[in-house]
């Protein structure tokens, strides 16, 4: 009879008998997912708070674009619940003295920030579509539908006066500057999740809510500005195929020195918080090595010898040194950007996966090794859902999620209201 | 009745209600429960490694008794062998927790690799019995978010299977490796010292079952129970100190080649 986790667990030396790596891929995935989500809503609100214009369009598109990794991030909790659904309990009786308990409050609250603040922010649209429709007589089925959508968004406000959307506007700074340390806490409080348990000899340390706040806002602006340029070579590829230019829609230059404005803007925040989530990593890598407490000699065999290709060379090298190098030179262009923006995300992956199964990879007894061996081919709904189907399902989610959810807000071509 | 006057009349509404409900004290049932019984009760464990021999009908009686699987690779006790040999060399293996005892001087060293070690290259050799610690300060406890997992006013550390999510988290939590999941009930479980037998006077199963007296149970509050003589009077160790869980297995003999 197997037991959970020891399918994908093979121990080396002197493992106590009860241990399995039982936080597996979609515990890497969960705090990918919020690091992303936390990442968007962070770099919506630079542009809201402290008002820098030039992320004008990256701000609304990111804002859109965390609402819809909003609904993907709670799911690899679930996937990874051996019974997902008494998953309510932990909102029936949460025991506050976990720190999982709290998850749903946390992100309750930060779900209705997002949410309320892209009311603000489409309240006019809303109302531009449903006016209309209100008024027009034989309505069409399609158009009932529409109308019906378009005003419950609306809640019934009609009011887009110039006094109102003073109003709104000033309701966006107000939410975007509680979301700042709302989604912070949201992702603190994931790394909080790690770096509490003392049990285990890599993730206890403070420094662990820090360095996946940092992390998470990098992770954040580089999947904000992957799906930016992708959609918006998609647009440039429609522009190219119009041949008159609308007034609606862009032409293809306009759209091109948009993008690479947008896109070198926003590469300089990416830059900063890259550089601050690294310094804190070497900092706590350093400090380990300096104070070689007890657990420091499994530590240091699991970090520089069992783990270094995936520490070193993927997470370091590959994830974080390379983008740095890529976007630090002079000229940035649109292909570059995207390698940099994909190799970031993937530096970030390692990260969140070297902290979750690396942390795993020593026994308790620090006299023994634990692998971890992915499931990739599912055999069973276990191996399917903890697996690399499952993971890439959570990871696909947003983005189908972002399709249906940019038809009701649409993120590019909004007529000017604010 | 417009909307101001409901709103008002209903927040005096609310008012009125709560004002009587306010005089209810909220009790809860843990405190209900120690005031009823006054429980003069705090299970603790002794192990004396110096009898144990490394047969594993500990294990084996405990399998039974508690219905965790018996070919299935976790158990909520075991016992673990250390070798140290004249040349420094340091093993230390538990082949299926031994349930089947250490039958053979091969140290298993894990992905069906083993050491052959000659009785004259030893130095020292020992067995050593493990167990859930029912900590005093449980940290699987404090990290249950829904609290499924619970200490019970006696000492013991409880899982209500009813209500556990199977997160794991306290699996991680426990500095021990003591939890798992339950490859039937797929939620978490842990020794606890046979819960339905020590509280109808009975001994838990793998004390009733060692051989040569190496695991007793008993009770720290009561100072003429014979394993609190022992843990008062005699030199006694604990697990992992340094966790600040305060765990009650107690050990004779422990060394600290011990992990």
């Amino acid at each position: 009879m197997m037991v959970h986790g020891e399918i994908w667990t093979a121990k080396e030396l002197f493992v106590y008998p009860n241990e399995y790596i039982y936080w597996s891929i979609q515990i890497v995935m969960y705090p990918f997912m919020t690091g992303l989500v936390a990442g968007a809503f962070v770099l919506s609100s630079l542009y809201h708070v402290f008002g820098i214009k030039q992320l004008r369009n990256m701000a609304r598109f990111a804002l859109v674009f965390s609402f819809a990794l909003l609904f993907a991030a709670p799911l690899p909790l679930m996937f990874h619940l051996l019974k997902p659904l008494r998953g309510m309990h932990v909102f029936m009786t949460p025991h506050f003295t976990s720190a999982i308990a709290a998850f749903g409050i946390v992100f309750s609250t930060y779900g209705a920030i997002v949410a309320s603040e892209l009311w603000f922010l489409y309240r006019k649209h809303f109302v531009d579509i449903a006016k209309p429709l209100k008024e027009k007589k034989n309505k069409t089925l399609a158009e009932w539908s529409k109308f019906i959508v378009f005003c419950s968004l609306t809640l019934g406000v009609y009011d887009v006066s110039e006094e109102a959307l003073r109003k709104d506007e000033k309701a966006i700074k107000i939410l975007a500057g509680a979301g700042i340390p709302v989604a912070c806490f949201l992702h603190g409080y994931a790394g909080f999740i790690f770096g509490s348990v003392k049990a285990n000899a890599l993730w206890m340390t403070p420094l662990m809510p820090v360095i996946f706040i940092m992390s998470a806002i990098v992770s954040g602006i580089a999947l904000c500005m992957l799906t930016y340029i992708l959609t918006m070579e998609a647009r440039k590829l429609l522009s190219k195929n119009r041949r008159r230019p609308s007034p609606v829609h862009r032409s293809h230059d306009e759209i091109r020195s948009v993008q690479i404005n947008e896109i070198s803007m926003t590469a300089r925040y990416l830059l900063f918080f890259l550089i601050f989530a690294i310094s804190l990593e070497l900092l706590d890598l350093i400090f380990r090595g300096y104070t070689a407490v007890k657990s420091w000699d499994v530590l240091r065999s699991v970090i520089y010898g069992k783990d270094f290709t995936s520490i070193f060379l993927l997470q370091y090298g590959l994830g974080n040194l390379l983008p740095l190098i890529l976007f630090l030179a002079p000229g940035l262009t649109i292909r570059r950007a995207v390698v940099g923006v994909l190799l970031v995300l993937f530096g970030v992956f390692m990260m969140r996966w070297n902290v979750v199964i690396g942390g795993q990879a020593f026994s308790l007894s620090f006299a023994g090794y634990m692998h971890y061996h992915l499931p990739i081919i599912p055999h069973d709904f276990e191996t399917f859902k903890e697996g690399l189907f499952g993971a890439a399902v959570i990871f696909v989610m947003p983005f189908v999620l972002f399709y249906f959810i940019a038809r009701i807000f649409p993120v590019f071509d909004l007529k000017e209201t604010h | 009745m417009n909307r101001r006057d409901f709103l008002k009349s209903a927040a005096t509404g609310i008012a009125a209600i709560a004002l009587p409900l306010a005089a209810f004290e909220f009790v809860r049932p843990s405190e209900l429960f120690a005031t009823k019984d006054n429980l003069a009760i705090r299970w603790v464990f002794l192990v004396d490694t110096y009898k144990c021999v490394g047969c594993g009908l500990c294990v084996k009686a405990c399998k039974n008794e508690n219905e965790v699987p018996y070919d299935a690779n976790v158990t909520r006790t075991w016992v673990e062998r250390y070798v140290i040999t004249r040349d420094g060399r340091r093993f230390a293996d538990t082949p299926k927790g031994a349930r089947d005892g250490f039958t053979t001087s091969r140290i298993e060293l894990g992905g069906d690799k083993f050491q052959e070690i000659r009785n004259e290259e030893i130095e020292k050799a020992f067995f050593v019995p493990k167990l859930c610690n029912q900590c005093e300060n449980p940290p699987c406890v404090q990290v249950c978010p829904v609290g499924a997992t619970y200490q019970a006013p006696d000492g013991v550390v409880l899982v209500d299977r009813s209500w556990c999510i199977g997160c794991g988290y306290c699996i991680m939590g426990c500095p021990y490796g003591v939890r798992f999941f339950h490859p039937v009930h797929h939620v978490a479980e842990k020794c606890n010292f046979c819960y339905h037998r020590i509280t109808r006077g009975l001994k838990p199963a793998c004390v009733l079952a060692c051989p040569f007296g190496a695991r007793d149970i008993g009770n720290i509050k009561d100072p003429a129970d014979p394993v609190t003589r022992i843990i008062m009077t005699e030199r006694v160790g604990i697990l992992k100190e340094e966790y600040g869980t305060k765990p009650q297995v107690f050990y004779i003999g422990l060394d600290r080649e011990v992990k």
